[in-house]
């Protein structure tokens, strides 16, 4: 659900990381909050991790600059990936405007990919939302490993099990190092600002 | 979930009511969020301004607890729960939904009761609701 604050001239849109557990979702925030300008971001919010596992939700609120007068403000959100949290996924998509969902790329959790991804789709049904009609873009991340001994999978086998039917952006990424974190960012931002501003009629863009 | 759109004048009329109702009573700071977690409007005294509440965190954090209250009223079999509020030393902090989707967030010190809070919160709830859902 997109803020609109006319007098303030300000568009303010709500980004969700999504994704399996161990993913590295709340690795693209810390990149991302390392890598922009003080004036540009605010505080990362990280709460309630025990050990380094997210159990609430993580938030990092960037500014991004004017689109046809309009300040755009995002909020980027993590959700919890593990099964339990359940809960906690749905709440944090609550007026969600545009979506990332990171993929692992290691084999043995291929099919808590697929699993994620249609758990994403049924949470954002519970909130009258369809995934097919909303800004969504894939991150195949941690393409590191696909170096070393532990078998992973292929750009190909994750197109075929998460992308065939969206068919959407994706890009594959190291978020440990920042590699593709922005192409990623850039790519949802404008299509969420896209998505709210057409909505609005604010701008033709 | 339909989005927000805040013109000059619903944000000054939301204001207004606000500060006469609750900050010439006593309170220090109000915020009005929505459940998503932004914020549309933030009044507040001067001084208590200047401790700087991170209204960005606040709303979020106001809106996924009281998603989670929600949920917990759910599982003890309530449809939610009537009074949302938290006790510090120096501080209060009481939450009030307002229509469907608003959150109105009341900070305030000892000097100002629960009651009147809750009474003012309860006289506002509509004629904000009006301005923002209407
Ligand atoms: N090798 C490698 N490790 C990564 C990468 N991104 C994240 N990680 C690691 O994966 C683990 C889980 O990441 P985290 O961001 O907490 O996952 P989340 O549960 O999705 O938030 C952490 O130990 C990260 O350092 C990556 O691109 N490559
Ligand atoms: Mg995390």
């Amino acid at each position: 659900m997109a803020l609109i604050d006319l007098s303030k001239k300000e568009v303010h849109c709500k980004i969700v990381f999504y994704g399996p557990g161990r993913c590295g979702k709340t690795t693209n925030l810390l990149y991302i909050h390392k890598a922009m300008d003080e004036k540009d971001r605010g505080k990362m919010l990280t709460i309630d991790t025990k050990g380094d596992r997210t159990l609430f939700f993580d938030l990092l609120p960037l500014n991004l600059g004017k689109i046809s007068g309009f300040d755009i403000r995002i909020q980027l959100y993590t959700v919890p990936g593990q099964v339990m949290y359940e809960a906690t996924r749905q709440l944090v998509l609550k007026g969600v405007d545009g979506l990332v969902f990171v993929a692992d790329p290691l084999k043995v959790r291929q099919e808590r990919n697929i699993e994620s991804l249609e758990d994403l789709r049924r949470n954002l049904a519970k909130h009258n939302l369809d995934m097919d009609k909303m800004p969504l873009v894939l991150q195949y991340n941690k393409r590191d490993l696909c170096d070393t001994p532990v078998p992973t999978l292929t750009v190909e086998e994750l197109e075929h099990d998460l992308n065939s039917t969206l068919k959407t952006a994706s890009y594959e990424a190291i978020a440990t190092t920042g590699v593709g974190v922005f192409d990623t960012l850039k790519e949802i931002s404008k299509r969420t600002v896209r998505y709210v501003a057409e909505k609005h009629l604010l701008v033709k863009m | 979930m339909a989005d927000f759109v805040i013109t000059a004048q619903s944000q000054e009329k939301a204001g207004n009511l606000i500060v006469n109702s609750l900050i010439n009573a006593g309170v220090r700071n109000v915020l009005l969020i929505d459940s998503a977690g932004n914020v549309l409007t933030n009044c507040g005294h001067e001084e208590a301004m200047n401790i700087d509440i991170d209204a960005v965190s606040l709303a979020a954090l106001a809106a996924a607890s009281l998603a989670a209250t929600s949920q917990i009223a759910q599982l003890i079999g309530e449809d939610d729960f009537s009074l949302l509020f938290h006790k510090g030393k120096n501080g209060n902090i009481h939450f009030g939904r307002i229509g469907q989707e608003l959150i109105l967030i009341t900070i305030f010190g000892d000097d100002v009761s629960l009651g009147l809070i809750r009474c003012r919160v309860a006289e506002l709830s509509d004629s904000l609701a009006e301005i923002f859902e209407g």
